[in-house]
């Protein structure tokens, strides 16, 4: 079991407040991963919820039971530091035997614990290095490793993935998840990639200064954002914003169109927004144009492959009318 | 380019080193070379510098007269009794100052310091009264207590300075994976620390095996360490040279052996922070 509840916990550092007051329930079994950008308090969140930091004030439940004032030894929970954080004068065998050694479980059981691990992670041949003598990946999995042989309440990752090189970032994604499909553990995953969370994620909470800005699937985030900090925050590239008299018309103080609601032509008078191609960037498989739209400024959109487009090129836009976000004054989503 | 400098300059600066590192070395030399000769020849005018009669006898005499092994005995007790005691005071206080500092905590660490720049005389009524009353003077433990008092700072101090080295995300991977703060020490810190915490203690025993002060006032014949043995023959009925630099040699012999045999660790140690 593994659910875990805040009630409004509230972080400061002295005079600094850097979480307000956060409130969340996080179910037995869930993916949740925190996003957000730098230095908005996740893994100060995170923290928290391992006990290496104090609440100032509020409540921390896990599975119902109050732990805020338990050490991180006594609330069961696993976690994977973006460093590795493996102990450099052990074996891998011994860094992923750790916790069960503090568990004080008989040397039998621990050996097996820790081949079916290794097994797991395919970490078999490696079991007599040194940390100091594998690769980022191989590092990350013992790490990986040493937090599933405990069997524990969560898993919390902190930016696990972020040291490791872009390819190598996607296998471990899917490893992860995989891990979770198979272990059907609670995880926290903290990350500052939307991409990371939008592909793992069960629910995703987005944080911005400290407060959270909605917590929802990864496509309740993506079809129904609360406000503009999450539009413009979920989805790849970024959505595009209008303000002034182009919003008036739709009856909002701002509206906000992404890449990939366009229907774009290259017939003079075929679109409802005129513009100049600024940069094309080709991908193979998609396109992005950075369009300077007149009296709308620079616009991203995103068409297929097929046709080119070079530096000047006059493009003709028009906006979903269904997909079409309206935000008020405040940069809240307006219902229809 | 200066890398190509000619041989004359080489040669220059080669004399030079050797001149300055013999006439650093010259008084230990000739301690060593003296504690051979008789007392006549000790004190021979024009002196000699090689023994014309080799003799042992000075050693034989030294022991005869004030045991040296007692006094070795204590030497060996106070400053590795009092290395150890300091090391097991100051391990947590500095894993605390390393890791859970506070405000407070770099005026901590100056005001230890700072004791270490007080007169050792300055305090010698007080202790002295205070060791007299709980009956400490002349006592191994008495002394391997004052010892410990005295270089607690400095062993707090090499220590932290060690300890800010260690990335705190280990520490806090070992509190996840179930240690509490004794196996978290225990098992992640101080295996971590070691060639830090080798190094204190190498240091450590040195300067409590060569402290004369307090080894000197605090103790007269029970408890008297190295130092004490040394003091004992410079006494005013006579200055016997061959059998003080006898005495000498045998006070220091053991500590030159330890740190000629630990200078690699001990340089490690020193420039653990300076190198990373
Ligand atoms: N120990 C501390 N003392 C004071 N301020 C701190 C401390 N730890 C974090 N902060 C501050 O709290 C804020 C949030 O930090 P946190 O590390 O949680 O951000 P983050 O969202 O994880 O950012 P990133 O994506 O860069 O990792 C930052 O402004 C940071 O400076
Ligand atoms: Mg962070």
């Amino acid at each position: 079991m593994g659910s875990i509840t805040l009630e409004h916990v509230n972080k400061s550092f002295g005079e600094v407040e850097i979480i307000p007051d956060i409130s969340l329930e996080i179910e037995d079994g869930e993916f949740v991963v925190f996003v957000g950008p730098s230095g908005c308090g996740k893994s100060t969140l995170l923290r928290l919820i391992a006990g290496l930091e104090d609440t100032t004030s509020g409540h921390i439940k896990l599975d119902g039971e109050d732990v805020t004032g338990a050490p991180p030894a006594r609330r069961g929970l696993a976690m994977v530091f973006q460093s590795y954080a493996l102990y450099p004068h052990m074996s891998v065998r011994d860094n992923i035997a750790f916790p069960l050694k503090m568990a004080k479980m008989p040397q039998a059981e621990i050996d097996k614990k820790v081949e079916y691990a290794a097994r797991t992670l395919n970490l078999g041949s490696y079991l007599d290095r040194r940390p100091r003598a594998l690769s980022g990946g191989q590092r990350q999995r013992v790490a990986i490793g040493r937090a599933i042989v405990r069997e524990p309440k969560a898993f919390l990752f902190d930016e696990p993935l972020s040291n490791l090189d872009a390819a190598l970032r996607v296998n471990m994604r899917l490893e992860i998840t995989e891990l979770h499909q198979q272990l059907k553990t609670t995880m926290i995953y903290v990350t500052h990639d939307q991409v990371e969370a939008m592909t793992m994620a069960d629910r995703i909470v987005v944080l911005n200064a400290g407060n959270v800005e909605q917590f929802g699937s990864p496509l309740e985030l993506y079809k129904r954002p609360a406000n503009r900090f999450v539009a413009g925050f979920i989805g790849s590239p970024k959505m595009n914003f209008v303000d002034g008299p182009e919003a008036e018309k739709h009856n909002a103080h701002s509206i906000g169109v992404r890449p990939e609601h366009f229907t774009l032509s290259t017939t003079a008078g075929a679109g409802q927004w005129a513009g100049t191609v600024n940069v094309a960037e080709q991908l193979g498989s998609d396109t992005f144009l950075h369009v300077e739209v007149e009296g709308l400024g620079l616009m991203t959109v995103r068409t297929d492959g097929e046709q080119t487009f070079r530096h000047g090129d006059k493009v003709y836009l028009t906006p979903d009318a269904n997909r079409i976000y309206r935000f008020d004054a405040a940069g809240l989503a307006l219902q229809d | 380019m200066a890398r190509n400098a000619s041989v004359q300059t080489k040669v220059g600066f080669t004399v030079l080193a050797w001149t300055v590192a013999l006439l650093l070395f010259s008084p230990i030399l000739w301690t060593i070379v003296t504690a051979f000769k008789t007392e006549a020849e000790a004190i021979a005018t024009p002196p000699t510098f090689l023994p014309l009669t080799f003799t042992l006898d000075n050693f034989g005499d030294v022991q005869d007269r004030s045991d040296y092994i007692k006094h070795a005995w204590n030497s060996i007790l106070v400053s590795v009794g009092s290395t150890l005691l300091g090391l097991v005071i100051a391990i947590p206080a500095a894993w605390s100052m390393a890791f859970a500092p506070t405000k407070r905590t770099k005026d901590i660490l100056m005001w230890m310091l700072s004791t270490k720049m007080m007169p050792a005389v300055g305090v010698l009524i007080p202790i002295y009264l205070i060791f007299r009353d709980l009956r400490l003077l002349d006592t191994v433990h008495g002394l391997t207590i004052i010892m410990t008092l005295i270089n607690l700072p400095i062993i707090i101090w090499m220590l932290y300075t060690y300890f800010k080295e260690i990335p705190v995300d280990i520490l806090e991977a070992a509190r996840m994976d179930g240690a509490e703060l004794w196996n978290e020490i225990v098992h992640v810190l101080v295996p971590m620390a070691i060639p830090g915490i080798a190094s204190t203690l190498l240091l450590n025993v040195i300067l409590a095996w060569n402290e004369a002060f307090w080894t000197i006032t605090l103790t007269s014949g029970r408890a008297g360490t190295l130092t004490a043995f040394i003091s004992s023959f410079s006494s005013p009925q006579g200055l016997f040279l061959a059998k003080l630099s006898a005495a000498s040699l045998l006070a220091i012999a053991p500590i030159l052996l330890l740190g000629w045999f630990s200078q690699k660790q001990l340089v490690r140690g020193l420039t653990f922070g300076a190198v990373k």
